[in-house]
């Protein structure tokens, strides 16, 4: 399956892109995800637990099984207002 | 549409008032010209635009739940900002202050907690940083 990832602020820095596609093996969680980014990306390595996610733009568990079509992202501390 | 890259028009969010409205409370957050002890000369606010729309509905959809009587708007800027421009702007308008006081206050308190909403501060020499409230001091954080 194959799911859309977006990366906003620190994130998009530490990456280096804004946006990929990634071929997952079905029953993938958004915890086994970010276990995969945290071995490719050192920043994401240093951080001692996962960030908030959010899976087709609402905020998603660590639990949480990924879809084919799925639109994830990983969110630096919001700082908004 | 609660996000703009355009000056928020608060004059026009003044006007929702109804007959029966005694109270109308206004908060604005206003681009700072240092944070931290570092000066910042403009700032950036990054979105994550359609999750933070349904976000904000969401804190709307809490705000008239909690504060049933008030009448709550909400407008926040993205793209760059200069300092002294208008970042946030909540107007909660209802019958007597304790409702409008309350809800303006939930209204901000709530939108820096879950809208991805990211602020990156500019300084004089160039550099610039994402900010970061879990890692500022607490009474940065509160304020």
């Amino acid at each position: 399956m194959r799911i859309h990832l977006l990366y906003f602020a620190s994130f998009r820095d530490a990456v280096g892109r804004d946006e990929e596609d990634r071929d997952l093996a079905a029953g993938t969680s958004v915890r086994a995800l970010w276990q995969m980014l945290s071995r490719e990306v050192p920043k994401f390595a240093s951080f001692p637990s996962m960030p908030p996610a959010a899976v087709n733009r609402e905020y998603a568990r660590a639990e949480t099984v990924l879809n084919d079509g799925d639109e994830v992202a990983f969110l630096p501390p919001v700082a908004g207002g | 549409m609660y996000l703009t890259s355009s000056p928020i028009d608060v004059a026009k969010m003044l006007l929702e008032a109804r007959a029966s409205d005694g109270a109308l409370c206004l908060f604005l957050g206003v681009v700072r010209n240092e944070n931290e002890g570092r000066a910042t000369v403009s700032i950036e606010y990054q979105a994550y635009g359609a999750m933070a729309e349904s976000e904000m509905e969401l804190v709307a959809d809490g705000l008239r739940r909690d504060f049933p009587t008030a009448l709550v708007s909400m407008r926040h800027r993205v793209g760059p900002l200069a300092v002294g421009e208008v970042s946030v702007a909540i107007v909660a308008i209802a019958p007597h202050r304790a409702e409008a006081f309350a809800a303006c206050r939930a209204g901000i308190d709530r939108i820096k907690t879950t809208v991805p909403i990211w602020k990156r501060e500019f300084h004089p020499d160039g550099t610039s940083d994402w900010v970061d409230p879990t890692k500022e001091s607490e009474d940065r954080v509160i304020g």
